[in-house]
């Protein structure tokens, strides 16, 4: 059956770049979800939509399942190859095929890089906007695929908001084209349906995004509070005062010192909690905004208030936020990150449940989040030599995901589930809406064959995979920033 | 209210037994649109009310039923408003007739449709199954998007119950700018101008007059003003033409001939149709007015890359909405199984599958 599948992979034209030797499989078994590997059958290159069609019309002819992969950064576990089936290693569809000023828009292939599209679109003073914290690697599939977020999205919405339409292979091979260059398409919402898919409806061959006009003007601001209530009450107060911030960050003293540390960006380290504040538009406007967000932050109890002077200024605390994951691993070698959404109102209390578990396990817990879209990034730290610790960080990371579900939020916010959430769905969902699930898979793929066992749990098996872990420090492609 | 759920999941799981359609309803301001109506009523505008409205997160939970007009007085004491500006075609209309069809008003193309701000829904499903998908917070990536998926699908996928969305402060300024421009500068204007970073939150174009509204803060909308030129509106004739826009209200939309609702790249140019027309959406939505042979238009507008809705009066047989690409389909019909395996939810309201 494998040399089978290999003879067909080999007839496709033009010839299709494609690795079956283990050692050359090796830098595949896994995405950023390092604890689990597998090696597939055998991993292929595609460069074109053709041989997409072609590879999946082989696989669905001989019932072998594939894994779609872009640039493997997903940190959920979506992209880790099945041991029984192929990897679809789309990261050679590196095209921008076209980039639109008129009509602000870029019709890309799915495995340009995130970052790439705003670089191709800064000459006409556009840019994209999802900006995940990974996005100079991360690719535009995998964007689309997870519903990518990211630090701007408050203002500027997650990947769903930002794509116009797809080319989409479909398990028979067949091209779907979802969405249009029209502002809506006939038809049931297929664009909505695809984005979060994580890989389980279709192959995308072909993105066309939005591109936003660069604002004429950016004010990026850093507040120092006494503790994190007083942070939260001003996230409440910016927004209760009518601004939206382009972003809206916080993290906790333990970030807040482990990113001093690590890119020393000039973090006020005697505070308890530190705000990330943005906000972007016409230069009237923003100073507008400007006044009222200071005028909150002087009400809140802050201890400092510091404007970024310029552009470099600005890159800095932007560079330390983004970073403040590798900077979490001079902590504690081993951590597990978790992405649960709550509404932002139940932020002190949802706080100090944390605090009170991680008392009860022995455990730090530092929190670094997208505050103003109220998703937390919490972080477990545990010791990875000490046997039986990963396990206990699991479950103690898996009850913080369902303090989010219980006061109303989700198990995750922008990671998606992968095979690192099964189990908390089942927390999340009860089981008609789950077969919902497996009845909407059914219609892309009746066979079973795409990403099978991810992202939606079976009915009978609710079972129990872990999180994040970053081993020993060592983060998979810790050049690259995170969330 | 948990009475409603149980009797109404109890009249799909007869209807379904019976293999009768039900037709839903909530203020009937929308019967006009979508594929004809088949089936006995079912009433849901009794299924009202606010869930949970917090103006500080910016999500709003509202049972179906709930007015537009309910919901706009609640908000507006907030200062915060649903940024899809949706339509409110008669005094009645539903937030769950507008998740249904899918319809935003003149603020579409600069903040989002009414599907970028649904966050989550509770359906009956066409086996009477409460079924719950997404949420209430703003990030949300567990599951496929089935809320959004509602979106637009006429009520054939599932009756509506709870829904949540994100909304938005309320721009503190508006201002209304107008333009005597041609239809193909009109176009090339709204192009242009939605390329910069202007507060712009409606365009329109009619007989040779260019509509263009600004949003935000004060100072901000003063300098694009500025920038813009323009002659200004008077601020209640503004807010009168951009309502008469938003519900169709111009004599232009209320005469008994066909409309069609065509909708195109905003920057394809003139189409060169011999209607009357209104254009919308930075050039992304035209109206149209009159008979047409629908088949030959909607070869024309594929072209562009658009596609044609007949939406108000005029002969449905040849269908309201485009047809879909034959692959897609199958898709659909798989889909309207999947949640309604005997067709018994709005049956034929989506009549292009």
């Amino acid at each position: 059956m494998h040399a089978e599948l290999i003879a067909d992979f080999q007839r496709i034209s033009p010839p299709l770049k494609l690795i079956a030797d283990t050692e050359r499989l090796r830098p595949f078994e896994t995405d950023a979800f390092i604890s689990h590997r597998a090696l597939p059958l055998c991993a292929v290159m595609p460069e074109s939509e053709s041989q997409v069609a072609d590879i999946v019309k082989a696989c669905n002819a001989r019932g072998v399942p594939l894994v779609t992969r872009g640039a493997g950064t997903g940190i959920s576990g979506g992209a880790i190859p099945l041991e029984n089936g192929v990897l679809v290693v789309l990261s050679r569809m590196n095209k921008i095929l076209e980039v639109d000023p008129a009509s602000r828009t870029a019709r890309v292939q799915p495995g340009v890089a995130n970052a790439a599209v705003t670089s191709a679109s800064a000459r006409s003073k556009l840019f994209y906007a999802p900006d995940p914290s990974s996005q100079i690697v991360c690719s535009i599939g995998g964007n689309v695929a997870e519903n990518a977020g990211g630090v701007h999205c408050l203002k500027y919405g997650l990947t769903v908001h930002n794509v116009m339409r797809l080319r989409v292979v479909a398990l028979n091979g067949e091209v779907l084209e979802i969405g249009s260059a029209a502002l809506d398409a006939p038809g049931y919402d297929l664009l909505a349906l695809m984005h979060g898919s994580e890989g389980l409806l279709g192959l995308i061959t072909e993105v066309t995004v939005k591109l936003t006009p660069e604002p004429q003007h950016i004010e990026t601001l850093l507040a120092a509070f006494p503790s994190v209530l007083d942070a939260a009450n001003a996230v409440n107060g910016i927004i209760a005062a009518g601004v939206i911030p382009a972003a809206l960050e916080m993290m906790d003293k333990m970030v807040i010192n482990a990113c001093e540390k690590f890119m020393s960006a000039g973090f006020p380290v005697d505070a308890e909690a530190l705000l990330l504040i943005e906000l972007d538009g016409a230069s009237e406007e923003v100073s507008e905004q400007l006044e009222t967000v200071e005028s909150v932050l002087r009400g809140c109890n802050q201890q400092e208030i510091r404007r970024a002077r310029d552009h470099t200024e600005r890159e800095k605390l932007w560079k330390s936020r983004k970073g403040a994951f590798a900077a979490l691993a001079t902590i504690s070698p081993d951590y597990y990150t978790m992405d649960g959404t709550i509404p932002r109102r139940c932020l002190p209390e949802v706080l100090a449940r944390y605090e009170k578990l991680s008392a009860e396990y022995g455990m730090m817990i530092a929190n670094v989040f997208h505050a103003g879209d109220g998703n937390l990034h919490p972080v477990v730290f545990y010791d990875a030599a000490e046997p039986g610790e990963q396990e206990r960080s699991e479950e103690l990371g898996g009850k913080l995901l369902e303090i989010c579900v219980e006061v109303g939020g989700t198990i995750t916010g922008e990671h998606g589930v992968g095979i690192e959430k099964l189990r908390q769905m089942c927390v999340q969902f009860r089981e008609n809406e789950l077969a919902m699930f497996h009845a909407i898979k059914a219609v892309f793929d009746p066979a079973g064959l795409l990403n099978p066992g991810r992202a939606v749990p079976s009915l009978k098996r609710c079972s129990e995979w872990g999180g994040m872990h970053v081993r020993a420090g060592e983060i998979p492609r810790a050049d690259i920033p995170r969330f | 209210m948990d009475t409603i759920i149980a009797a109404t999941s109890a009249r799909i799981r007869d209807a379904r037994a019976a293999k009768t359609p039900l037709a839903i309803h909530g203020g009937k301001s929308k019967s006009f649109y979508g594929g004809a109506i088949v089936g006995e009523p079912l009433d849901v505008s009794p299924y009202s009310g606010i869930i949970e409205y917090e103006p500080k997160e910016l999500v709003l939970t509202v049972r179906a039923g709930t007015t537009l007009a309910e919901i706009e007085r609640v908000m507006d004491a907030a200062s915060q408003m649903l940024p899809f500006e949706p339509p409110h075609y008669a005094e009645g209309s539903t937030i769950g007739g507008t998740v249904a069809s899918g319809l935003s008003g003149p603020r579409r193309p600069y903040t989002g449709a009414v599907r970028d701000f649904v966050l989550g829904a509770r359906i009956l499903d066409g086996k009477g199954d409460d079924l719950r998908f997404g949420g209430r917070v703003i990030k949300n990536v567990a599951g496929y998007d089935v809320s959004r998926l509602m979106t637009g699908a006429m009520g054939t996928l599932g009756v509506l119950l709870d829904l949540s969305f994100k909304v938005l402060p309320k721009p503190v300024e508006e201002v209304t700018l107008r333009f005597e421009f041609d239809e193909a500068m009109a176009i090339r204007q709204f192009n242009e101008w939605a390329g910069k970073p202007l507060p712009i939150s409606a365009t329109s174009w009619h007989d040779g007059v260019a509509m263009l509204r600004l949003s935000g803060a004060a100072a901000g909308v003063k300098a694009a003003r500025l920038k813009l030129g323009g002659e200004l509106v008077a601020n209640d004739v503004a807010k009168l033409f951009w309502q008469s826009v938003r519900d169709q209200r111009d004599v232009f939309f209320q005469t008994a001939e066909p409309l069609w609702r065509v909708s195109v790249p905003p920057t394809t140019g003139p189409l060169g149709l011999q209607m009357p027309q209104w254009i919308e959406w930075g050039g992304g939505l035209r109206w149209h007015r009159g008979i047409a042979d629908v088949v030959a238009l909607r070869v024309k507008i594929a072209q562009v890359g658009g596609h044609v809705t007949l939406f108000r009066h005029g002969d449905k047989a040849a269908g309201v909405f485009n047809p879909l690409q034959p692959v897609l389909t199958k898709i659909h019909r798989d889909l309207k199984a999947a949640f309604d395996p005997e067709n018994i939810l709005n049956r034929g309201r989506m009549d292009n599958f």
